[in-house]
C-alpha cells in the first residue's frame, strides 16, 4: 500500500484536497469526500453511473486516478445546479419523467451537458452517441432523450442560468 | 363493501383532480439533482467495511479452509466460515409476512462442505479499510475438491445424475388439467407442436446490492440497504436465532430492482458482520459479486402442441413446461407455477393439460425477475400462434382475435375473470400505431410482430397478503403517509402521495411520505409482484378515505351543512354548490386538534384469500385479477449479417386507471427495452456452471444506441382491482416484448429462431437451413414419384 497525497483540485468551483494513494480511483475520492452524487454501477467503466466532468470533459471517474487529476476542475452532477435556478437539464429531467430509480441519472446529465456546450442542436444521432457510455436499465432512454432535447430548446432561447 | 373494494367506498362524490395526471413525481427532483440518499450513500464512525469470498467452482467438495492469516492481519476485525454458523441456515422461500409455514428449503449461509454454484460464499470478512477487506480476501487459504456436477436440465433428470437437490433434483412441479385434450385433439383439423428455449439473463440494475448494519443500545440489528423487501428482517432474524423484534430493515430509494432484490443478498451477511463485531458494518457489492450473488432469469424449454380447427379456433393445448432452478430452490416452484398458469396465453381454450417441473442443477440458482415465468410462457404461447397461423394458413392477427378471451371467461385454472379483457383493442391500437410500413432493400428486410398476454398482478392468493398504510393530517393541513412500501424506480412512493393527495384535496407538494423502514413504517409487504400499487394504493386510499369522511363532517358542521354538500379540494373544505362557503384545510386541521379530532388512520388492505389450486388439476383461483395488452414491434433483419434492429416498439396496454400517465409511460418504455434485450443480445454464459460474463462489457444490456422509436398506448377500463380501478404495469409491459421481437424476425425471413437471444449467428443459421430445406423441397417436388 503506497503513501497518501493530497491532491489540490477543485471540486463544483471550490478548491479542496484529496486525500489519495496511488492507486485510488477519483470515484472513491470524490465519494469519501461527499459527492454521493457521483454514483458507482460497475467500477470498470462500462456504465457511466460515475461520471463527471474534468475540465468541462465528461470522464468516467472509476477509470480515473486521483493523482492524474492533481490541478483540475472536477465538475459534478451537484456542480451543474449550483445556482437558485435548477439546471435546464435537471429541470427537463424533472418534467419528462426521464428519472425513474435515478441511479443513473447524475452521469447521464453530465454527459448531455457536455454534449449541449457543442451542440444545442443535437440529432437524436448525437443524444444516442454522447450517452453511448451510459446504461439505464428503467426508461428505455425515450424520456432521457425527450429532456435533452426540451433543455437544448431552453439554452437556444437562452432559458440557461448564464 | 367488503375489504377488497375500498376504492368504491368513497368515489360517490369524487371528481378526479390529480389521478391520470401526468404530474412530475414527487422523488424526481431530488433525483434529478443528485440529493437523494441511496442506501449505499450512508456511513457512520468507526464503520467497517465487508467482503466476501467466493467460490470459484459450481460444483466441488471444500476440503479446508484456513482463515487465519486473514485474521491475523492488522485491521481485520473478524473472518466468518461455516464454522462459526454451525446451525445456522437462511430462508429462501417467498418473504412472507403472512406467518404461513414455508417449504423446507433453507440454505447454507456459508460453504460447509458441498459448492452447488459459482460464486458460493465460503467466508465473510469485516475490516476496517475496503483494501484491507481485500487482502484478506486474498489470504483465506483454501482448498477445494471439483466434483462432477450437472449442467443442464436433461443430465439433471438422468439416472446417473449427481443429485443437487434431494431425492431427484425435481424442485417443484404443478400440473392443470381442463376439459378433456383427447377429445379436443380428436376435434382439431390440425395440430401444431413446436419448442421454445429461453435463456438465463440478469437484471442488470444499475445500482449494486448495498447495505450499513449496525447494532444499537437495545441490542437490535439495524441494517439500511436496497432492498425490494424490508420484511426480510424475520428470515435475518431467524437465521441469526433472535427475536423478530430484534432485527430492522431500513430501505432507502433503490436504484433498480426488477426481481433481483427479493430474495435475501447483502443484509444476511451485514447483520452476521454487525453482531460479530458490534460495529457498523458496510458492505457493497462489487458489479462482479452483484452478478455472482443474486438469482437470474430461468432458462425455460416450453414445448406446445395445440390442437386448431380450420377456422382457428383452439380446441385443445398441451404444454411442457421445464425450468432449471440452478442450485437452490428459491422462488423456482413460485416462478414455474406462474408460467403453469400464464401458458395457454389470453386465450379462450376449453381443454388444456399443463406439466411442468423446475429442475436443480449446478447452475447459479434462479429466482425472481420481472414477468416472473409468465414471461417464458408468453415466448413461447405467442410464437406458437404465428406458427398455428402460417401453418393453417390464416392471419396471425385475427387467428388471435378469434380465441381471446372475454370477460367472464374462466382461465385454465378455471378462474373467472372478472375484469375487462382489452386484448383485441389493444393489439388493434398497437398495430395502429405501428403506421406505414419501413421501406427497406435488398438483403435488409422488413417484419412486424406483435404480442398479447395475460399478466397476473397482485401475489398467489392463498399467500394471503396485505398491506398497511397511515395517513395523517399535521395541525397545518400538511399530509404525512407513513408506509412499509419500497421505492425501485417505479413510481410508488409518489403514486402512494398522489392517491393520499387526492382524497384529502390538497397538492402533491403537500405530502411527505415515510416508506421502507420495518419498524416504524407500518408494513406493507414487498414491492414485487406487479402489487405495490395494487395493494399499499389500496391501503393508503382506504386510510385517506376514512380520513377524508371524518374531515368532512367535521366541515360539515363548521360549515353549517351537510356533510354531502361537502368536498375537499385544493386545500380547502367547500360546500360543492357555493364554493364561497369553504374553510381552508389548515384551519380546519387546527380547529380539529383543539377539539381532539382523530386526524390519522391505520388501514390495512387485504387481497382475496383463497385455498391452494387443486394438486391434481391445478383447478381454482390463483391470482386477485391479471392485465391484459399488446406489444407491437417492426424489426429490420440483415439477411446477410444476421443483424436484427428494432425500428418500431409500441405497447397498449389497459392498465384499468393511470395514477401518473407519465410514470405509466415509463414503466412502458423501459419494459420495452428491457424485452429487447432479452429478446436479442441479453444471455449469461455459464460453461460447467461457471459464470463467464460477470461484467457490463461481456453481458450486453440495450444502449441509447438501440433505442428505437418507442410508442406508448394507456387505455383505461378503469376495471382493475387497485386503486380508483388501476391494474398493475410493472411485469406486464416487459412481458409481451421479446416475443413480438421474436415474431417480427420470423415474418422478416419467413423462418423463425426457437431460441432466444436471436443473435445475428442464429439467424444466419435458420437461413441458410430454410435455403436448404427450400431447395430440398424444390427438388423433392420436381421428382415425378412424389406427384400425386
Ligand atoms: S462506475 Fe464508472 S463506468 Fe460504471
Ligand atoms: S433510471 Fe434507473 S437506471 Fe436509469
Amino acid at each position: 500500500m503506497s503513501l497518501e497525497k493530497a491532491i489540490p483540485v477543485k471540486i463544483n468551483g471550490v478548491p479542496h484536497e484529496l486525500l489519495a494513494r496511488a492507486n485510488e480511483t477519483l470515484l472513491d475520492c470524490l465519494r469519501q469526500h461527499g459527492q454521493f452524487e457521483v454514483k458507482n454501477g460497475c467500477e470498470k467503466g462500462d456504465c457511466g453511473a460515475c461520471a463527471v466532468q474534468i475540465e468541462g470533459e465528461a470522464v468516467d471517474s472509476c477509470l480515473t486516478l486521483t493523482w492524474t487529476v492533481e490541478g483540475r476542475s472536477i465538475t459534478t452532477l451537484e456542480g451543474l445546479n449550483d445556482t437558485n435556478k435548477p439546471h435546464p437539464l435537471i429541470a427537463a429531467f424533472m418534467e419528462q419523467g426521464a428519472v425513474q430509480c435515478g441511479y443513473c441519472t447524475p452521469g447521464i446529465i453530465v454527459a448531455a451537458e457536455e454534449m449541449l456546450r457543442e451542440t444545442l442542436n443535437p440529432t437524436d444521432d448525437d443524444i444516442a452517441l454522447a450517452l453511448s457510455g451510459n446504461l439505464c436499465r428503467c426508461t428505455g432512454y425515450t424520456k432521457i432523450f425527450a429532456a435533452i432535447r426540451q433543455a437544448a430548446t431552453v439554452l437556444r432561447e437562452g432559458g440557461g442560468n448564464d | 363493501m367488503t375489504d377488497q373494494t375500498p376504492h368504491r367506498q368513497t368515489e360517490a362524490n369524487v371528481v378526479l383532480r390529480q389521478i391520470g395526471k401526468p404530474l412530475e413525481r414527487s422523488d424526481a427532483e431530488g433525483k434529478a439533482t443528485g440529493r437523494t440518499r441511496y442506501a449505499g450513500d450512508y456511513t457512520m464512525p468507526s464503520m467497517l467495511h465487508g467482503r466476501v469470498l467466493r467460490s470459484e467452482l459450481a460444483s466441488a467438495r471444500l476440503k479446508h479452509l484456513d482463515a487465519s492469516a486473514a485474521r491475523n492481519l492488522p485491521g481485520v476485525l473478524c473472518v466468518l466460515t461455516a464454522d462459526e454458523l454451525p446451525d445456522r441456515l437462511a430462508a429462501t422461500d417467498i418473504p412472507g409476512q403472512t406467518g404461513q409455514k414455508r417449504a423446507s428449503t433453507d440454505r447454507q449461509i456459508l460453504v460447509r462442505e458441498f459448492i452447488r454454484h459459482h460464486g458460493e460464499p465460503l467466508a465473510l470478512i469485516a475490516a476496517e479499510t475496503p483494501a484491507i477487506a481485500e487482502k484478506a480476501h486474498d489470504l483465506i487459504e483454501y482448498e477445494i475438491e471439483p466434483l462432477p456436477g450437472v449442467y443442464d436440465i436433461d443430465s439433471a433428470l438422468g439416472p446417473d445424475a449427481p443429485i443437487v437437490t434431494e431425492p431427484d433434483n425435481i424442485v417443484g412441479q404443478h400440473k392443470i388439467r381442463k376439459g378433456n385434450v383427447d377429445k379436443g385433439f380428436a376435434e382439431a383439423d390440425h395440430i401444431i407442436e413446436n419448442t421454445f428455449k429461453t435463456q438465463f439473463i440478469e437484471h442488470a440494475f444499475l445500482e449494486p446490492e448495498v447495505g450499513l448494519a449496525w447494532v444499537d443500545e437495545n441490542g437490535v440489528i439495524n441494517i439500511r440497504m436496497s432492498t425490494q423487501v424490508i420484511e426480510h428482517f424475520r428470515f435475518i432474524a431467524d437465521a441469526l436465532g433472535v427475536p423478530h423484534n430484534k432485527v430492522r430493515i431500513l430501505g432507502a430509494m433503490v436504484g433498480g430492482g426488477f426481481g433481483g432484490k427479493e430474495d435475501i443478498t447483502v443484509e444476511l451477511y451485514l447483520a452476521l458482520l454487525a453482531q460479530a463485531t458490534r460495529r457498523p458494518v458496510r458492505l457493497a457489492y462489487t458489479r462482479e459479486d452483484s452478478f455472482l450473488g443474486h438469482g437470474k432469469r430461468h432458462p425455460f424449454v416450453i414445448s406446445h402442441k395445440t390442437g386448431v380447427t380450420k377456422q382457428g379456433k383452439i380446441t385443445a393445448l398441451e404444454v411442457n413446461i421445464r425450468a432449471d432452478s440452478g442450485a437452490y430452490v428459491f422462488l423456482s416452484p413460485y416462478v414455474l407455477l406462474y408460467s403453469a398458469v400464464a401458458a395457454p396465453g389470453p386465450y379462450r381454450i376449453d381443454n388444456v393439460k399443463i406439466d411442468s417441473a423446475a429442475i436443480a442443477t449446478n447452475n447459479m440458482y434462479t429466482s425472481a425477475f420481472r414477468g416472473f415465468g409468465a414471461a417464458q410462457a408468453c415466448v413461447a404461447y405467442e410464437a406458437q400462434m404465428d406458427e398455428i397461423a402460417k401453418a393453417i394458413g390464416i392471419d396471425r392477427f385475427e387467428l388471435r382475435r378469434r380465441n381471446f378471451m372475454r370477460t367472464g371467461d374462466k382461465t385454465a385454472t378455471g378462474q373467472t375473470v372478472e375484469s375487462a379483457i382489452w386484448s383485441d383493442e389493444c393489439m388493434t391500437r398497437a398495430l395502429e400505431a405501428l403506421g406505414e410500413e419501413t421501406k427497406a432493400e435488398e438483403p435488409v428486410k422488413i417484419g412486424r410482430g406483435v404480442a398479447t398476454y395475460q399478466q397476473s398482478y397482485g401475489r398467489i392468493t392463498w399467500l394471503h397478503d396485505t398491506a398497511e398504510a397511515w395517513v395523517g393530517i399535521e395541525i397545518d393541513g400538511t399530509v404525512i403517509v407513513r408506509s412499509g412500501v419500497t421505492d425501485i424506480g417505479g413510481g410508488q412512493v409518489s403514486a402512494l402521495s398522489q392517491i393520499a393527495a387526492e382524497s384529502l384535496g390538497v397538492g402533491l407538494e403537500d405530502v411527505i411520505i415515510y416508506h421502507s423502514d420495518s419498524a416504524v413504517t407500518p408494513l406493507a409487504g414487498t414491492t414485487t409482484a406487479t402489487r405495490a400499487l395494487y395493494m399499499t394504493g389500496n391501503a393508503v386510499h382506504k386510510a385517506s378515505s376514512i380520513l377524508r369522511g371524518r374531515m368532512i363532517d367535521f366541515a360539515a358542521n363548521e360549515l353549517d351543512v351537510q356533510p354531502d354538500e361537502v368536498d375537499l379540494a385544493n386545500g380547502q373544505a367547500f360546500v360543492v354548490d357555493d364554493p364561497s362557503n369553504f374553510i381552508s384545510l389548515t384551519d380546519l386541521a387546527a380547529r380539529g386538534a383543539s377539539e381532539g379530532l382523530q386526524r390519522s388512520e391505520l388501514a390495512m388492505f387485504r387481497a382475496p384469500f383463497t385455498d391452494p389450486i387443486d394438486k391434481e388439476t391445478g383447478q381454482g383461483p390463483v391470482f386477485p385479477d391479471f392485465t391484459y395488452g399488446c406489444h407491437a414491434v417492426e424489426v429490420s433483419v440483415d439477411t446477410e449479417t444476421g443483424e436484427v434492429t428494432v425500428l418500431k416498439s409500441v405497447g397498449a396496454h389497459d392498465i384499468g386507471q393511470a395514477i401518473n400517465p407519465q410514470a405509466v409511460e415509463g414503466q412502458i418504455e423501459g419494459g420495452a427495452l428491457m424485452g429487447q434485450g432479452y429478446a436479442l443480445s441479453e444471455e449469461l454464459i455459464y460453461q460447467e456452471g461457471k459464470l463467464v460474463s460477470p461484467s457490463f462489457s461481456e453481458y450486453l444490456i440495450p444502449t441509447s444506441m438501440d433505442m428505437p422509436e418507442i410508442k406508448t398506448i394507456i387505455l383505461e377500463s378503469r376495471s382493475g382491482l387497485g386503486p380508483f380501478g388501476a391494474k398493475g404495469i410493472g411485469e406486464p409491459s416487459f412481458t409481451p416484448v421479446a416475443p413480438a421481437i421474436a415474431n417480427a424476425v420470423a415474418d422478416a425471413i419467413g423462418t423463425r429462431v426457437f431460441e432466444l437471444p436471436i443473435t445475428p449467428e442464429k439467424v444466419v443459421k435458420v437461413l441458410s437451413q430454410s435455403q436448404t430445406n427450400g431447395d430440398l423441397e424444390q427438388k423433392l417436388n420436381k421428382t415425378p414419384l412424389l406427384e400425386d
